[in-house]
């Protein structure tokens, strides 16, 4: 059983894993909480990567693969910030599964 | 997906998946299913080609939104197959030609081929899924 996610007074609806049933009820100050509920720590460096992999989903409509993702990031980002190693240093969990939570962004269908 | 074939005649080194579209999109969930496993597939590095033909062609058509009928649009997906390395995007110009349909799709790098460079090309791959 998920934790109730309550934000602003209201109930926000997640799944069972705290993914947001309806990323659009997303905002910046949600993230914060849910990142809260896990004792998870947002820093810059963070932010970059659920910024970019919102921006993904809102263009392609499905959350990256991590090896997508590092593609994709290496466009935007350099080569340094483009390698799963230090996508995996952000979210030790998984970088497409962590980051996709705090975008706001259902879980991936595929786990990598 | 309807039917695996295995295709004996391809060699090792030639690539590994042929995923042949044969459905317009929306009308059912052939196309989205199609897409997981190209997706799946890329995501493990392993090369994946798409085919599309028949009714299938209407996949590549732009100006397609499939939220308007409470469907997830996922054509606009395709537009981030280069990020999963697919680039072998093959369709079939007698499909094209007998629905009136033009050269015109909405992502790039598409190759329109004829009937028999379409065989040819599905035939240089391992595996063949079809959906």
């Amino acid at each position: 059983m998920a934790i109730a996610l309550i934000f602003q007074d209201k109930i926000i609806p997640t799944d069972k894993h705290g993914y947001l049933l309806d990323h659009q009820l997303w905002q910046k100050e949600l993230a914060l909480v849910m990142a809260n509920h896990d004792n998870f720590e947002l820093t810059d460096a963070h932010w970059e990567v659920i910024n970019f992999v919102r921006e993904f989903y809102l263009t392609y409509n499905t959350s990256p693969a991590i090896r997508a993702l590092t593609k994709a990031m290496k466009a935007e980002f350099g080569a340094e910030k483009a390698s799963s190693r230090y996508l995996y240093k952000l979210f030790p969990e998984g970088p497409a599964k962590q980051a996709t939570k705090y975008a706001g962004l259902p879980k991936p269908a595929r786990c990598i | 997906m309807t039917s695996i074939e295995q295709n004996s005649s391809a060699s090792p080194q030639e690539s590994v998946l042929a995923i042949i579209n044969s459905k317009a999109p929306f009308s059912s969930s052939h196309g989205k299913d199609a897409l997981d496993v190209a997706l799946i597939f890329a995501a493990f590095e392993q090369k994946v080609s798409l085919f599309f033909q028949g009714d299938g062609v209407y996949q590549l058509m732009d100006k397609q939104d499939g939220s308007l009928l409470g469907i997830k649009d996922y054509l606009k997906t395709f537009s981030a197959f280069e990020f999963y390395d697919i680039e072998d995007i093959y369709v079939c110009q007698p499909s094209l030609a007998s629905r009136q349909l033009d050269e015109d799709f909405h992502i790039d790098d598409v190759q329109v081929l004829s009937s028999i460079e379409f065989g040819l090309a599905l035939n240089r791959h391992q595996h063949v899924l079809r959906f």
